[in-house]
């Protein structure tokens, strides 16, 4: 019973729904499922796949960085051939691993698992909606995100290995199968892998958007809407204008490759060959991709940003502060993100006046960022915090965006990014404020909406000992790797023996090797909780955070529809914490003003008289539906 | 190196302690109820060890700068390389403040507003005028750190100037080539990539008479110091970047669109090796954009010399046309006296008789 057919048949369904289910069977409660709240955790259980395949990729190559003289032999049984007689890691699968890591750890793991999850599992639930606007294409959503991820994981395991020019897939070495063996099989399948994907996320964007739009309950106007669902809502728009210009970009190289255009190709001399391609452009490549790419940095941290302010107020049992000002900065943050793509490409010879604009727009980016930052500090100021794992990461993810955020703006300056472009320091960059931020977005995510998710609590004491471990892990991988950026190291080099300017740092890269893999390690005690948790957790009560939000007030294990009988009408923002002189120190968004009476501020009295209203419209109700 | 391992485990030690310790806690403490003002879950400890991060975290830093600056690039070896580190540790000593003053907020806040029992936090939804200062207050300091790297990248991507050495260097999988415009005339001649073969690396093309003197080398690039050398880049198959870490220069090379980046080197080789008191010091360039297997060696010894020196470099090699005689078939007739001049003369005959074919193909592949 999905919810396209809820709506088709609505008239029918309406009378009989609230006395009978039809029995589903395993495919169509496990597998093929129209129902948001198991997407959401198929997408959950996909990213988490990924996320470990993607985070022992690195602990690979930092094996090789840190310690080049260890004898990887032990890894022959998994990486076979890509391991030589003398234990050393082919340099080609080098770069295989490092452009793998990066495009799964973007794509794959903080777009799909993270974006893909909560808007997914949010939306509804926090809107007060049946399901998704289409529960059909939610699904075919995350299927074809599976096909996507079957494709890209079949392509690690090529003889010549998956695509290594680098997640970023410059041509003309991506375009060109006789530069590089990655260019071969394996960026064939990262393309058609990429393709689906985008398709994916096509399909999961329009839902969200359309779900934000038309379904919200009865009272929910934009200005009650938690700022969780701001966020997703702009993910999915950022998602929507600019994943199409990745998938030009993308076929475009596809026809580079084997249909003979030129579009960024030309005079290339390779293999004792002059090629015919004339007249094309690598460049025009880069501005595709990045038209996507910088918006992506967004489409990865914005919904981390709306779990974090979500969690920091119910747990700092506080209103989040400045409300307006935290959706406004969203939306500037979601504006400039389109108009900033070419400050990845100040040294690529693009025009200088060009390099100036984008500088200029890149740091005024800065501004509502800091906006959010000092918003997060308030909202912890005079709180009563409650320390909860989901707390601790989004507390961990103000941090980490703000100290990474700030080397943003070293590296947005044109002048200086000369040195410093496609060095460490850029690695330390992206990895603090965009990486680990969004991780730490998604763990908060998890930990505070597990009992939602699952009926039962996670372990808090293993949530509190794996933030420790990987917060300071975190800062003790990538506080060292900006030092070794400042010393010129470029990016995706095999070791560092060739040159002497980067013969020094190897008790940093050591180092740094060394707490990635014990940070790495760390995660192993979010996964045995986790899924030890989802078997043998404490059952949850029905509001373990004592918050605002709608999805509270459903049932500990909703079922599909998620509210049986009516969906809750919404009178306030979701931020009434500590109201004074309200009874509890938190008035759920579904009471009404009329039962505060003790708490209202004379503004909210004068809504009283528009409850009547409120309550009797229900216009969203996919089961109530009238034609 | 020992020590840094040794610190490293420490910590993870210390940690794994504080847990054993808290996991009893929390053992003991499982029975208690679960009022709202009742202690949570392991706040105290939490809340201790934002305090002792904060502290630590600072002392951490500070040390490893520190520890790490010994071994930073030595100072600029350019005029403008300078320029951009002045900003960049200008840059860095502003945003450091922001950094201290947002950790320290965080960690404090979250140490000193942790949960206590019958207490309420206070309703502060919003204010206008601290909204108002954090969005000024910031614009404030990005105009400035605009305005200057906006002129110094301006006069850095400004037009060479007319004197400077014109030196064309060319990357390729795994290698550059750096091409001279020759003793003679002073001007690097045409080129195109298909003329590039297993001797024409960079595809000269000998039907423009500029290219007679000009001569390659694909293991080091001499240049003069004090004087402003004007790099013509270009790449040969895929992208590559040129990447001179201690003049702080950096450009992609890009096939089928020629860039360039002008610098004045005012060190040269010499008095590096006398400033870090290192007889074995050279200036390298390496590149960074990923190239394929051989990226990570890409390696170009770059020789910074007096003006004397690097004229008597330059006279001292050899022109293609004198390396390669036989390519003075592609030379057409009517110039074919002049490019005599760089050929040495026994070889002129042999190469001589196949000259009316092949420089007649020579002249209708040029496209430039």
């Amino acid at each position: 019973m999905s919810a396209i057919e809820g709506v088709v048949t609505a008239q029918h369904h309406a009378e009989e729904h609230e006395h009978h289910h039809e029995a589903q069977n395993f495919w169509q409660k496990y597998i093929f499922c129209e129902d948001h709240k198991v997407i959401a955790k198929q997408y959950l259980i996909s990213g988490i796949i990924w996320a470990v395949i993607g985070i022992s990729m690195s602990v690979v190559f930092r094996i090789q960085l840190g310690l080049p003289e260890s004898n990887l032999s032990w890894l022959k049984p998994i990486l076979g051939g890509w391991i030589s007689e003398s234990g050393k890691l082919d340099p080609n699968f080098y770069l295989a691993l490092v452009t793998m890591h990066g495009t799964i750890m973007v794509f794959f793991v903080l777009t799909a698992g993270l974006s893909g999850t909560f808007s997914n599992f949010l939306i509804p639930l926090q809107i007060g909606a049946r399901d998704m606007a289409s529960g059909f294409m939610n699904m075919l959503s995350y299927w074809f995100f599976f096909v996507a991820s079957v494709i890209m994981f079949i392509s690690l395991f090529l003889q010549t290995g998956p695509a290594a020019g680098g997640w970023v897939i410059y041509p003309p070495l991506s375009a060109l199968p006789q530069a590089h063996m990655g260019s071969g099989m394996g960026m064939t399948l990262w393309l058609v892998s990429m393709a689906l994907f985008i398709v994916s996320q096509l399909l999961g964007g329009i839902n969200y958007i359309t779900t934000v739009i038309n379904l919200r309950t009865r009272g929910m106007s934009f200005d009650r809407l938690p700022l969780t669902i701001w966020s997703f809502l702009i993910t999915a728009i950022l998602g929507l204008i600019s994943f199409p210009v990745l998938f030009s970009s993308v076929l475009l190289l596809i026809f580079d490759r084997h249909f003979g255009t030129s579009f960024y190709l030309s005079d290339i001399y390779i293999n004792g060959e002059a090629l015919p391609n004339v007249g094309g452009s690598p460049i025009l490549f880069q501005h595709l991709f990045w038209f996507l790419g910088h918006p992506e940095v967004y489409i990865v941290l914005l919904p981390g940003l709306g779990i974090t302010s979500e969690v920091i107020a119910t747990n700092s049992r506080k209103p989040i502060f400045g409300y307006r000002a935290m959706i406004a900065s969203m939306l500037g943050i979601a504006f400039l993100a389109f108009i900033v793509w070419a400050h990845h490409m100040f040294v690529t010879g693009m025009n200088p006046f060009l390099g100036s604009v984008f500088m200029f727009l890149t740091l005024i980016i800065a501004v509502p960022s800091a906006v959010k930052g000092f918003n997060y500090i308030t909202t912890l100021w005079k709180g009563n915090i409650v320390f909860t794992p989901g707390m601790l990461f989004s507390i961990g993810l103000v941090s980490l965006f703000v100290s990474g955020g700030l080397t943003g703006i070293i590296l947005g300056n044109s002048a200086l990014d000369i040195q410093l472009h496609d060095t460490y320091f850029v690695v330390a960059h992206f990895h603090l404020v965009m990486g680990a931020a969004s991780a730490f977005g998604l763990f908060a995510g998890v930990y505070h909406w597990f009992p939602k998710m699952f009926g039962r609590m996670m372990n808090t004491t293993l949530g509190q000992i794996h933030f420790w471990f990987t917060f300071i892990g975190i800062y003790l991988i990538f506080i060292p790797m900006h030092y070794v950026g400042i010393a010129g190291f470029p990016r995706r080099y095999y070791q560092f023996t060739s040159y002497d300017f980067t013969h020094k740092y190897m008790d940093m890269n050591m180092f740094i090797s060394v707490a990635a893999i014990l940070s790495f390690l760390a995660q192993f005690i979010f996964l045995w909780n986790f899924f030890y948790s989802i078997f043998k957790g404490k059952r949850a009560p029905q509001n373990p955070w004592r918050s605002n939000t709608l999805e509270w007030t459903t049932p500990i294990h909703p079922g599909h529809g998620n509210w049986e009988g009516q969906i809750p009408a919404v009178y306030r923002w979701s931020y009434d914490y500590s109201k004074p002189g309200a009874k509890e120190d938190f008035i759920p968004q579904n009471i009404p003003y009329s039962q505060t009476l003790e708490s209202n501020f004379p503004h909210e009295n004068e809504l009283i008289a528009a409850e009547k209203a409120i309550e009797s419209q229900n216009f969203n109700d996919q089961f109530n539906a009238s034609h | 190196m020992s020590i840094l391992i040794a610190i490293v485990a420490l910590v993870f030690v210390v940690l794994t302690g504080i847990v054993i310790s808290r996991l009893q806690n929390v053992l003991k403490s499982i029975n208690k109820s679960d009022s709202p003002d009742a202690e949570p879950s392991g706040n105290k400890v939490n809340g201790a060890m934002f305090l002792v991060i904060l502290v630590t975290g600072a002392v951490a830093i500070t040390w490893s700068y520190l520890h790490a600056r010994e071994f930073f690039l030595p100072e600029a070896s350019s005029v403008h390389g300078r320029r951009t580190d002045d900003l960049f540790w200008f840059s860095m000593g502003i945003l450091t403040i922001p950094f201290i003053l947002v950790n320290f907020l965080i960690f404090f806040f979250a140490w000193k507003y942790q949960h206590k029992p019958n207490h309420r936090a206070s309703f502060y939804p919003d204010n206008h005028r601290l909204e108002l200062i954090w969005t000024i207050v910031p614009a404030i300091v990005m105009a400035l750190l605009v305005f200057t790297g906006w002129k110094a990248w301006s006069d850095i991507t400004s037009d060479a100037p007319r004197d400077s050495e014109v030196i064309e260097i060319t990357g390729k999988q795994f290698n550059w080539i750096v091409r001279y415009s020759g003793v003679s005339d002073n001007k690097l001649g045409n080129y195109n990539f298909k003329l590039i073969d297993a001797q024409n690396e960079v595809g000269i093309d000998l039907s423009d008479e500029n290219s007679f003197d000009d001569f390659t080398n694909p293991s080091e690039m001499h240049i003069p110091v004090n004087r402003p050398v004007l790099l013509r880049i270009r790449a040969r198959d895929v992208l590559h970047s040129v990447f001179i870490p201690h003049m702080r220069v950096k450009m992609d090379a890009v096939p089928g669109m020629p860039t360039k980046f002008w610098f004045v080197a005012d060190k040269s080789t010499a008095d590096m090796r006398a400033e870090l008191n290192n007889p074995k010091f050279d200036y390298e360039i390496a590149c960074t954009e990923v190239c394929g297997q051989g990226h990570f060696s890409m390696k170009l010894r770059l020789i910074v010399e007096d003006e004397a020196s690097y004229k008597k470099w330059c006279a001292e090699q050899a022109t293609f046309l004198q390396t390669y005689p036989e390519y003075l078939a592609k030379v057409p007739e009517n110039l074919k006296a002049k490019a005599m001049k760089y050929v040495p003369a026994e070889a002129v005959t042999p190469a001589d008789s196949s000259s009316t074919s092949a420089g007649g193909a020579g002249t209708s592949t040029s496209l430039r």
